[in-house]
């Protein structure tokens, strides 16, 4: 019997990784494609006991879905290339207020109005672009300096970046309002009708089942995906091999002749633009942007998603960012659960201190995350794999009969 | 006498002499006679390439996809390598004291010397993780002084480590892939959008990525994760993946550490092999019956200095060198 026989399995979820990857692309999106839909059917279907009770489960879903974007950006720079990054919000941030900056009437700098160059219907759309592009350029400000440090010392770099934005936001009054903010932010205006003058991506939308949080999140849900394939091609290329190499061993991958300072920087500068994306989305969700919105505690939840769902794996940390704005609306309002009752708002109240509690418990007994990591980094040689797993299965199935 | 105790060497070995090449030869023979010999035994086949790759059931295949396709500007048997005068100092220590020899394109030179003497400062020095204090290395008509590491690589010096630094969460397949990314050139662009150069690219690494793990014998195991390999099979990993960077010069730090004599024997088979496909190769070892075995020529390093350089047969009646090892008999200095 061979080695690769006798070690422990890691049980169904190693199991159903090993099917999965065995799998041809087009199989993986027949059972993706339902999967995804499911979930993004989820506010619509009512389910008893998952729909939140205390807020609107569309609202909430909504948020998850920025969250997921979110942690998907940091995911690439924490999990991937290992950087420990501690002032993500304050990409989130920088992405909301340039859509802001751009749209909001409040703005010195609005281009909505009748000298703007932005149409009124299109002005959020057109935004998108710009305030990833103008995060991505803050990713590269930030990391060019930065970057050359390693561990602690990039950890605290980064936490003041989130600082100092936030404190610009907050005392930058001529220009992004302050403590006021920025009001009347432009969002996509489609689905005009008579029921809904002003879109079906307008703040008016509301009441039903199918509102304006709903369509935000299947947005945000198609955005997801497409962020999704981009950033799995990067893991399957030179790209992503250069992150986990330098995860793992910076200097040993310089002297392989990775260009580690690059990719570094690349990777800052993707995960920026993933988390502006997220902050354009939230500015045209609330419509409204004010400082208090990014707070330094923003950036530990974010990382608290990545870390809890597992580092470096991308559906990992959307489940974790799911449970990190789930579980606290989920409490939130609710009496009982299945007949116990319970005092939902309390423990609501204590999500950090769960949150805390939660993360302690993990490290100390899955310190991996949820759903570990195991990134495919070949684009290509997928028939090794498979033919390892026949392998395996067959000197499986000879040792047991 | 006290500087032989701190040293783990062998020194029977290096006073064995002239049988060093038939003992070394009936050895490996061993390893290949004998099926469950240690290397041998711990080699799971998880895959069966042939199955996957038929084409790399033919060594001489193998060896072809492996060799070096790149154009070198010296000849064969011209310095490849010229240290000048080569100094690095740590603070007030000096760890390379004015040091100057050629490695020659072609040849297996043999690095040794007791432990700091400087040895792996040498192979630093030379890779770019140190920069010399005084003094320059010239690699293949070019100074490397200024050059990042990365660079250095990418011009074709490739190196091993002595304690073993491998992308441990990584694949076999995907560590030696990552030595083959050195020469890719697709950046994030093209990796994007899976330009036609990137598809390339990924196809040619993951051929030649099989080759190589194919050559140093743990093709089986291209997609295990590097940490559940064995220890032996980990150091093959390592210099296939310093191999997939296509060096011009591939410098070994103590391949054969912790190896047992059937393992090392199979190691030197593996050297030479590397060699006769076209490398250059430079290796540090504390085996003196693997280095007098392999090496074509030898520099003795001693506190930072060079003290003997030439053939094996040379540098083992060196008196400076034994002298070196085995210290100064307490009669000679009396």
């Amino acid at each position: 019997m061979s080695q690769s026989a006798d070690r422990p399995k890691g049980g169904v979820g190693d199991g159903f990784r090993g099917w999965w990857n065995a799998q041809s692309r087009p199989a993986q999106w027949a059972f993706g494609a339902p999967f995804i839909l499911f979930i993004a059917l989820l506010p619509i279907l009512n389910i008893p006991l998952l729909t939140t009770v205390g807020t609107n489960f569309g609202g909430v879903m909504a948020q998850f879905g920025a969250y997921a974007l979110i942690a998907i950006g940091l995911n690439v720079v924490v999990g991937q290339a290992g950087l420990l990054d501690l002032g993500y919000v304050g990409f989130y941030a920088v992405g909301a207020y340039t859509v802001a900056l751009l749209t909001s009437p409040d703005s010195p700098w609005n281009q909505t109005g009748p000298d703007g160059w932005l149409s009124k219907d299109w002005a959020w759309l057109a935004a998108l672009p710009i305030a990833v592009a103008v995060t991505a350029m803050s990713g590269l400000i930030l990391g060019s300096p930065t970057l050359r440090l390693r561990g602690d010392y990039l950890a605290i770099v980064t936490l003041g970046f989130g600082e100092i934005v936030r404190l610009l936001a907050d005392n930058l009054e001529e220009i992004t309002g302050g403590g006021r903010g920025l009001s009347q932010v432009a969002y996509p205006r489609v689905g005009v009708s008579e029921e809904f003058p002003l879109g079906v991506f307008s703040s008016g939308n509301v009441g039903k089942t199918l509102n304006v949080y709903v369509w935000w999140y299947w947005l945000t849900i198609f955005l997801i995906v497409v962020v999704l394939l981009f950033v799995g091609n990067l893991e399957r290329s030179r790209v992503g091999r250069a992150w986990v190499a330098i995860r793992e061993d910076e200097d040993a991958a310089e002297i392989m002749g990775v260009p580690t300072f690059k990719f570094k920087l690349w990777a800052f500068v993707i995960g920026a633009s993933i988390g502006g994306l997220s902050g354009a989305l939230y500015a045209g969700l609330v419509q409204f942007v004010v400082p208090t919105g990014f707070n330094v505690i923003n950036s530990v939840l974010f990382l608290c998603a990545v870390v809890l769902g597992g580092q470096g794996n991308k559906l990992g940390v959307i489940l974790g960012a799911f449970i990190i704005v789930y579980l606290p609306n989920f409490f939130l309002g609710r009496q009982d659960i299945l007949g116990v009752p319970i005092n939902g708002d309390e423990i609501a109240q204590y999500k950090y201190l769960f949150f805390g509690l939660a993360l302690m418990v993990l490290m100390i007994f899955r310190p991996q995350g949820l759903i570990p990591v195991r990134q495919k980094l070949l684009a290509y040689g997928r028939e090794l794999f498979v033919a390892a797993r026949k392998r395996s299965q067959r000197e499986q199935a000879g040792g047991e009969s | 006498m006290s500087r032989d105790s701190e040293s783990p060497h062998d020194p029977g070995g290096f006073e064995a002499g002239a049988e060093v090449g038939e003992e070394y030869r009936s050895m490996s023979e061993d390893a290949f006679d004998n099926p469950v010999g240690p290397m041998i035994e711990d080699v799971a086949v998880v895959v069966d390439v042939a199955d996957v790759h038929p084409e790399l059931a033919n060594p001489e295949v193998v060896a072809e996809i492996v060799a070096p396709t790149r154009d070198i500007g010296t000849e064969v048997g011209k310095p490849l390598v010229e240290l000048r005068e080569v100094t690095v100092q740590f603070g007030g220590l000096t760890a390379l004291d004015h040091v100057t020899f050629d490695i020659r394109r072609g040849e297996i030179l043999g690095l040794i010397g007791p432990n700091g003497a400087g040895k792996t400062t040498c192979f630093n020095a030379m890779t770019g993780v140190y920069r010399p204090t005084s003094g320059t290395v010239t690699f293949d008509g070019q100074v490397l002084g200024p050059l990042k590491r990365n660079q250095i690589t990418r011009l074709g010096v490739a190196r091993t480590f002595q304690n073993i630094r491998l992308f441990s969460e990584m694949t076999a397949l995907e560590n030696v892939v990552v030595g083959t990314d050195a020469r890719h050139k697709t950046s994030v662009p093209g990796a994007l959008f899976r330009s036609p150069r990137h598809r390339h690219e990924e196809r040619d690494a993951i051929d030649r990525g099989m080759a190589l793990l194919e050559f140093v014998g743990v093709g089986g195991r291209a997609t295990e994760k590097a940490r559940n390999l064995p220890y032996g099979d980990q150091r093959r990993l390592e210099i296939a993946r310093a191999l997939a960077t296509e060096p011009k010069l591939l410098c070994l730090d103590e391949p054969a550490a912790g190896f047992n004599p059937a393992e090392k024997a199979a190691l030197m088979d593996l050297i030479r092999k590397i060699r006769s496909d076209g490398y250059t190769v430079l290796l540090i070892e504390h085996d003196m019956r693997l280095v007098m075995g392999v090496t074509d020529r030898i520099v003795v390093l001693e506190f930072g200095k060079k003290i003997a350089d030439g053939l094996p047969a040379e540098i083992r009646d060196n008196p400076a060198v034994i002298a070196a090892y085995l210290g100064v008999p307490d009669d000679a200095t009396a």
